[in-house]
């Protein structure tokens, strides 16, 4: 059980070029970092025009933003131990979005009220799935999974195929940007910087990390591990429709399948920002370089014109040797 | 050097011999030059603080560890630091019984025999295991009652160290010749413990040695024919076992360590408050009372007061004066958050209390952390490391202080001093007399005779129900080992 505790020690003392190693290693968000930033210079290879790669460096922040508010809401769970995980996110952030735009019906005057309303989805959601998973015992892989069909149902119920356009104003401010980052990019700052205080400062951050590494030890140090849970929970719905009307007002509205990528990006910036999947253990600044690597990856590939199979294999390969790298770190913390 | 070297014949080559091994981890050096060979026949009891070497120690004598310094050579062979003294080691028939249960929980009983014995004939070895598994506990623990097909996990803490411990001397294709048992009696009852003293004894008559680390004095005089003193990683004294006496050896090991005369008269007849706690089996407590919890482990002690912290403490909200407070004895299981440092495994149970916001008070929080590290002697430089850096019985220390450290007006204490030596036990005592005069209740399971002699009023279980109740002269060993078997006698 406690082998890891004499493995860590057993390691020899080396000094020197592993000595640098030694420092990355203890910051397991480093790699997704370089892994962007090696995806991106690789791309500039076939893109060389200056323009190019800052509209290409404008272009992920923008897609990565979507990624990374969902992922601080994943990370969250994932955090909470092995078998948390959130498969209602992109059924969540389409609902979200659809009653948020039908409601606002394009009226500039309703943005607000629409944003509320987006709020509320996921928080009914959220509500949702802790309720499955407290009250039914449900496993929560299995929970998520069947409340996303239902939240999936409503949104097809109440859309009936219409497309809503989101207020322009709204539209306008999702598609801009301020002081040279796009908005989008901004809303998901906020939001990092909001979930790493948590993390790092609160108390309730101490109880999430204490929950995800041994429920039982932290039950009984006093941790109310229900409430960590349900805050959890529903606060990663909530980001789920945050995330849902950002991008339905980016696009221009809202349809069906909006939300299908986001299902595995969301647990995939998660892992390739070194969170543990194991729990216990988050990190912030990770799922930036992950939600950026994630997209940097495909438009690379898609600039050397590959095609679409060697594409997909390619970006599968590339994924692992990343999470095998970033696992190489051992359980220093 | 060895004067006990009655073995004859071809028998004369040492199993093993450390030749001024050292280790160090970084800048600690966990054990400096040490020398011993241990020959066929011999028990040798280890002794010394925590964090004295011990198991750095023993890791280097079954392989786990490669010695930074000096050499380590297996049955006369020349010494090699090649990273593979592990194998060498099990070739040598050396098995160890770890202090942190090292079973798989998940497996059952002789799966986990299976692993360490890597090369088994495939045909039919769940039956073999089963059997040679069941030989094994039947030769060490008569009357066990161990099913080796039920799985690890469903047993109790104290199966689990008994199965742990028949699977090393369990028969496989090379024989245990050297076992290495850390800290085997700790979870066990005294019963059984002597039951697997017996059996060492009778293990070293037909040959086969045995390294035995205990923090109980009478174990190590009942079993070794040698003594071992460790101190700060140095072994300091190596004779036979007849040379020391009980207190030669607690000064030997650099505790100054007085004698049982603290537990005065006037502890006894101290008046206690008003009835703060009463559970359904009819476990009472008042107000600045030691009540302790006796009977043989496992018989629903732990689980008696895990309702009673469960039932007092909310899975909801977590008060700023929390009701009770709790000292986990299963540190992996219920106590030590591994991915954290001591200070923060420390304050995990009085964040709230010491915070007047949301927000953790970090001022607060180290002071709390620099209070106790020094309070109870917390060994260690930095309490930035994480939490696993530390040996056994400083984690538990941790985990008291995280406690104590709270206002809690009950505190229940589950078995906590495993693995804690003497003169820490001595101090945890007093700290918690001074604790129950203040008013602070204390709710106290231990399998250790001397610290339910500690207590104000014990309870005896069997069967997770209370079989007896005894207050002040009553609290003697003789009663409590009569209530615990009274009734299993009276069913027979």
């Amino acid at each position: 059980m406690n082998m890891n505790s004499n493995n860590t020690r057993v390691e020899n003392p080396k000094r020197g070029a592993s000595h640098l190693l030694g420092v990355f290693s203890r910051k397991p968000w480093i790699w997704a970092f370089l892994a962007a930033g090696a995806t991106y210079l690789a791309t500039l290879v076939v893109v060389s025009t200056s323009a190019g790669a800052g509209s290409l460096l404008y272009a992920a922040l923008t897609f990565a933003s979507f990624s990374i508010i969902v992922g601080v809401g994943q990370m969250f769970v994932v955090t909470l131990g092995p078998g948390n995980v959130d498969l209602s996110i992109p059924a969540t952030m389409t609902l979200a979005a659809t009653l948020s735009l039908k409601f606002m019906a394009s009226d500039p005057t309703m943005i607000v009220p629409g944003l509320l309303i987006a709020i509320g989805v996921g928080l009914a959601c959220g509500l949702f799935n802790f309720a499955l998973i407290m009250l039914l015992r449900i496993p929560p892989i299995i929970a998520t999974l069947s409340a996303s069909f239902l939240f999936q149902s409503l949104a097809i119920w109440s859309n009936r195929g219409l497309r809503i356009k989101p207020p322009a104003s709204l539209a306008d401010f999702a598609t801009g940007g301020t002081f040279g980052l796009p908005n989008a990019a901004w809303v998901a700052l906020l939001v990092s910087v909001l979930a790493w205080c948590v993390l790092e400062k609160t108390i309730a951050g101490r109880w999430i990390s204490a929950s995800g590494q041994n429920t039982r030890a932290a039950r009984l140090g006093g941790v109310p591990v229900n409430a960590v849970r349900f805050g959890v929970y529903v606060g990663c719905a909530v980001l789920a429709g945050l995330a849902g009307f950002v991008l339905a007002s980016f696009s221009g509205g809202a349809n069906l399948n909006m939300g299908t990528e986001y299902m595995l990006m969301s647990i995939a910036v998660v892992v390739i920002g070194g969170s543990s999947i194991a729990g216990g253990n988050s990190n912030v600044p990770g799922i930036w370089g992950a939600a950026l690597f994630m997209f940097l990856i495909v438009s690379m590939l898609n600039s050397y014109g590959l095609g679409a199979g060697v594409r997909l294999m390619l970006t599968g390969l590339i994924i692992v040797s990343v999470v095998v790298l970033a696992s190489k770190r051992g359980r220093k913390v | 050097m060895v004067e006990n070297q009655n073995v004859i014949g071809t028998e004369e080559v040492p199993i093993i011999t450390l030749g001024d091994a050292g280790v160090s981890f970084g800048p600690v050096q966990a054990l400096k030059g040490a020398c011993l060979s241990i020959m066929a026949g011999e028990c040798i009891g280890v002794v010394g603080h925590n964090g004295a070497g011990k198991s750095t120690l023993v890791n280097v004598i079954n392989g786990r560890l490669t010695p930074t310094s000096g050499d380590v050579s297996y049955d006369g062979a020349q010494s090699v630091a090649d990273f593979r003294n592990a194998q060498r080691a099990r070739e040598s028939g050396i098995r160890s019984v770890f202090q942190e249960l090292s079973l798989c929980p998940n497996l059952t009983v002789l799966e986990n025999y299976r692993i360490p014995y890597r090369n088994m004939p495939i045909k039919g070895w769940r039956k073999n295991a089963a059997s040679a598994v069941l030989a094994s506990l039947d030769a060490v623990f008569p009357d066990h009652g161990i099913d080796p097909y039920s799985v690890v996990a469903d047993l109790p803490i104290a199966d689990r160290q008994m199965v742990e411990i028949a699977i090393a001397f369990a028969r496989r294709d090379i024989d245990a010749r050297l076992v290495i048992l850390d800290e085997p009696t700790s979870s066990l009852d005294g019963a059984i413990a002597d039951q697997l003293l017996a059996y060492i004894k009778k293990f070293c008559a037909s040959g086969g040695s045995i390294i035995f680390i205990s923090h109980m004095m009478g174990e190590i005089f009942d079993v070794a024919s040698r003594i071992v003193v460790l101190k700060d990683g140095t072994i300091i004294e190596n004779d036979a076992a007849q040379n020391f006496t009980r207190d030669g050896l607690v000064d030997a090991m650099g505790h100054v360590a007085p004698d049982d005369q603290t537990r005065g008269a006037d502890t006894k007849r101290r008046d206690f408050g008003d009835e703060v706690l009463r559970m359904e089996n009819g476990l009472n407590a008042c107000q600045g009372e030691v009540v302790g919890l006796a009977g043989l482990a496992g018989h629903g002690q732990a689980e008696a007061l895990a309702k009673c912290f469960l039932e007092r403490t909310s899975d909801w909200s977590a008060s700023r004066n929390p009701a009770v407070v709790f000292v986990a004895g299963d540190r992996s299981r219920d106590g030590v958050m591994p991915l954290w440092s001591i200070m923060r495994n420390l304050t995990l149970q009085t964040l709230v209390e010491f915070s007047r916001t949301f927000l953790v008070d970090r001022k607060a929080e180290q002071n709390i952390a620099r209070t106790w590290h020094e309070k109870i002697g917390i060994k260690t430089d930095d309490l930035n490391n994480p939490i696993l850096s530390l040996s056994g019985g400083n984690q538990q220390k941790v985990l008291f202080s995280r406690a104590l450290a709270s206002s809690a007006p009950i505190v229940i204490m589950d078995d906590p001093m495993r693995g804690v030596d003497v003169g820490t036990k001595k101090e945890v005592y007093r700290m918690i007399r001074s604790e129950a005069e203040k008013g602070r209740t204390f709710l106290w399971y231990s399998t250790e005779t001397d610290e339910i002699l500690e207590c104000d009023r014990v309870f005896v279980f069997r069967d997770s129900e209370i079989t007896a109740e005894l207050k002040g002269d009553e609290i003697t060993e003789e009663n409590m080992l009569r209530a615990s078997f009274e009734m299993q006698e009276a069913g027979e």
